[in-house]
């Protein structure tokens, strides 16, 4: 793997060596030596504090305004999805995914479903795919326009936040539209949607595309191209590709880091071969580099979502579910005169369908980085095993490692430009 | 006698009595209103509302507000250093956030039934160093109310505002040089009155305006520099473990501090009172000004994001300083010339 180590184009040169505090790796200890000096305090950064996004909480050991230790303490929000999900059939499952993820709910419900897709080995119509990437495309938009909200927030860039939300409310809507709730929608089924996307969805999409990238620029100008807003960013929280790596950083972190890993691009899921859009990748290693990967991410989103809208509307009046009556529900209307299909009804939604043995793991490109779903079937009606592959845990592990060394404004900074989701990581 | 000297007061005292009531009272409304404002300007400049439901163009709001803030419990942490102490740090910055206004002039005089009544409370000779000597003290109230609040998130905010208002306090003395230079003298009305002969200081001291400005957003802590309660890092900072009315009156002396500090740039830089025609209307004039600099300050903040404390610092002692110091230096030269 050929990893730059070397000056980057727009941001002071990547460190040499590793900063990867020794011997615990998510840890900064501050020597004992420094603290009976006295200088040090000791202060607890959350779980309720306005910018640690949820319940994140940091024991902070603070020289002045400088942060020399840095412990996360994690699990506040641990529900116990991942243990649930194993009590409820394949179909019952699906629920969950999505609140484990919030943010990204469409995208963790669908990778769920790949998930069992995989195992089941069914086909799934191009028209459900194709759905499934816009709504996909449109999840990471989402997620993006949260997470650029907040970094405003925790800079001080009131507006930016209002701005950020102002279009959230466009993606939710879109949201609510195809599947009748904004947030968790369920609408990711074996074999392909839980219903046909409603005819007007296209032209509302296309509408809210021209909207987002009329506003991404003001985006621009009021993060990376403002004077203070690069004072704040530039040079913090560098993190070299290497070191990057070995603290499992993943998604739009790494590429801020410069290396080019996109699972869509790497190992290609849906029909993101299919599609034209491009990686963006920046060198410097420090917040406003994964600031800026995030909002070039927003405008290669757009790009994709517009080519998948085309090819749905070519798709239109094709099945948007597989025809496989073990699996998938039969048309409602056919109950009332098809025994056949009232007793396949009655087996699907009391036992619910079995996946044949096996196990499988299968990554996703999320807004957070690698969205992973391992699940293992012993053939029953239930999953054995399901884990998720949490992005934000091992960001949030990777933070003192990044902290080192900056204040406590830059702290801020940094876990901002992280994106990390308690509920992601506590599950 | 003696420490009355400096009082050049020709109003008899008890018209300045009522006098310094009714700007505490106007004080107190404008303070209410400018966060009403405040709000509102705040949601327009962010494509929403602001707050509508209380009374027409919700004017109601800052009573409801305040109502609010009488009520609510007197919360206090058991481990406070001492509750005088406590209890008197939002006394103190209060007090003094509406002391520095009694010497601002916002009007020249009028005589009414025979009584010449005077455009400002106290007309002080030396008044520009006591409003910044006023200044001063009221640090003691945010410092003292971090302190003994015992809580590390107040002591770390304390800290930063004492640090922060110390320096840049000596930017903002440093770069109204010029205009006492030029005006040569300190009391505010002989500025305005200056002025008013020649012409509005901000052509000729463009540069001590700016120093003035920007130390002036730092000097009363608001946005972008509002680091000494700024949310994301310190929760509110010095007033963290303030509650009710308590912390109401930190409010009070920052919004009346805003205000304070946007009148005496009025004064020092835009004439004051003084407007080409229409002098009898001083004060509506001088609170006409007041009201654009006041929406410049509520600009910044919706669209500037804070700085870091160390670039804070960088930019008081080595940007300002100097630029405020050569300021100075050049004006005496050429006041010295002329």
């Amino acid at each position: 793997m050929a990893v730059k180590l070397d000056s980057a184009v727009n941001g002071p040169a990547l460190y040499e060596g590793t900063k990867i505090p020794s011997p615990v790796p998510s840890w900064l200890q501050v020597a004992d030596s420094r603290r009976e000096d006295g200088n040090v305090i000791q202060v607890n950064f959350g779980p309720n504090h306005p910018s640690t996004h949820g319940v994140l909480r940091l024991v902070l050991d603070l020289d002045g305004e400088e942060v020399v230790g840095m412990r996360a303490v994690i699990g506040y929000l641990h529900t116990g999805f991942e243990k649930s999900m194993e009590q409820k059939s394949w179909w019952k499952a699906i629920n969950y995914p999505s609140r484990i993820d919030y943010l990204a709910s469409f995208q963790n419900e669908m990778v769920f479903v790949l998930a069992i897709e995989k195992l089941l080995g069914i086909e799934v119509p191009a028209r459900a795919t194709w759905v499934r990437m816009a709504l996909a495309e449109l999840n990471r938009i989402h997620s993006h326009l949260i997470w650029l909200g907040t970094v405003g927030l925790e800079l001080g860039v009131q507006s930016l936040y209002f701005y950020c939300f102002e279009q959230r409310e466009n993606v939710l809507d879109l949201f609510e539209m195809v599947t009748g709730v904004r947030v968790h929608g369920r609408y990711c089924q074996a074999g392909g949607l839980a219903e046909d996307i409603p005819p007007a969805f296209v032209d509302e999409a296309r509408n809210f595309c021209r909207g987002l990238a009329r506003q991404i620029g003001a985006y621009e100008r009021l993060t990376w191209q403002n004077k203070m807003f690069q004072k704040r960013m530039n040079g913090i929280g560098i993190v070299s590709a290497e070191d990057a790596i070995r603290l499992g950083m993943s998604g739009p972190n790494l590429r801020g880091s410069g290396l080019n890993w996109d699972v869509r691009k790497r190992e290609p899921y849906l029909f993101y071969d299919q599609v034209e859009f491009d990686v963006p990748v920046y060198e410097s290693g420090d917040c406003n580099a994964r600031v800026r990967v995030r909002i070039d991410e927003m405008r290669e989103s757009l790009r994709i979502t517009e080519q998948a809208l085309d090819k749905i509307e070519q798709l239109a009046g094709e099945p948007w579910i597989a025809d496989d009556r073990k699996i998938v529900l039969p048309p409602r209307e056919e109950l009332q005169t098809s025994m056949e299909s009232l007793i396949h009804h009655f087996k699907l939604v009391s036992e619910g369908y079995r996946v044949p043995a096996g196990e499988v793991y299968l990554p996703i490109e999320g807004p957070r980085g690698e969205e992973g779903c391992y699940v293992v079937s012993n053939g029953g009606a239930k999953p054995w095993r399901v884990h998720f592959r949490a992005p934000s845990l091992l960001t949030i592990a990777a933070a003192p490692t990044l902290c080192q060394e900056h204040l406590i404004a830059d702290l801020i900074a940094i876990t901002a430009s992280l994106d990390t989701l308690m509920g992601d990581s506590d599950r | 006698m003696s420490l009355l000297a400096p009082l050049a007061t020709v109003q008899p005292w008890w018209i300045a009595t009522i006098e310094a009531f009714v700007i505490i009272m106007v004080l107190l409304l404008g303070f209410a209103f400018v966060t009403l404002i405040e709000r509102k300007l705040l949601g327009r400049f962010q494509r929403r509302f602001g707050p509508n439901r209380a009374g027409p163009y919700s004017i109601l709001q800052p009573f409801a507000d305040f109502i609010k803030l009488i009520r609510k419990a007197p919360f206090q942490p058991d481990e406070v250093i001492h509750p005088i102490l406590y209890l008197g740090a939002p006394v103190l910055s209060g007090t003094m956030a509406f002391l520095a206004f009694s010497v601002i002039p916002w009007g020249g005089g009028w005589e009414l039934f025979g009584y010449q009544i005077d455009g400002q409370v106290a007309n002080v000779s030396i008044s520009l160093i006591v409003v910044f000597a006023i200044g001063s003290i009221s640090t003691y109230g945010v410092l003292l109310g971090g302190w003994a609040s015992e809580s590390k998130y107040a002591m770390l905010g304390a800290m930063r505002s004492g640090a922060q208002l110390v320096s840049y306090e000596v930017s903002l003395a440093l770069s109204v040089l010029g205009v006492v230079l030029m005006a040569r003298s300190l009391s505010l009305v002989d500025i305005v009155a200056a002025q008013g002969r020649t012409i509005w200081y901000i052509v000729p001291q463009i540069v001590g305006f700016g120093c003035f400005a920007i130390a002036g957003v730092a000097e009363v802590g608001r946005a972008p520099f509002d680091l000494p309660e700024a949310e994301q890092e310190l929760v509110a900072g010095y007033h963290v473990e303030y509650s009710g009315m308590r912390w109401g009156l930190f409010q009070i002396a920052e919004y009346v501090h805003m205000i304070t500090i946007s009148a005496l740039m009025v004064t020092l830089f835009f004439g004051g009172w003084l407007f080409p025609f229409g002098h009898r209307l001083g004060p509506l004039w001088f609170a006409l000004k007041l009201a654009i600099v006041l929406f410049c300050f509520i600009w910044a903040r919706a669209s500037l994001p804070r700085l870091r404390y160390d670039q804070l610092m960088n930019l008081g002692w080595k940007v300002l300083l100097p630029i405020a110091t050569v300021n100075a230096l050049a004006t005496a030269f050429f006041v010295v010339l002329k």
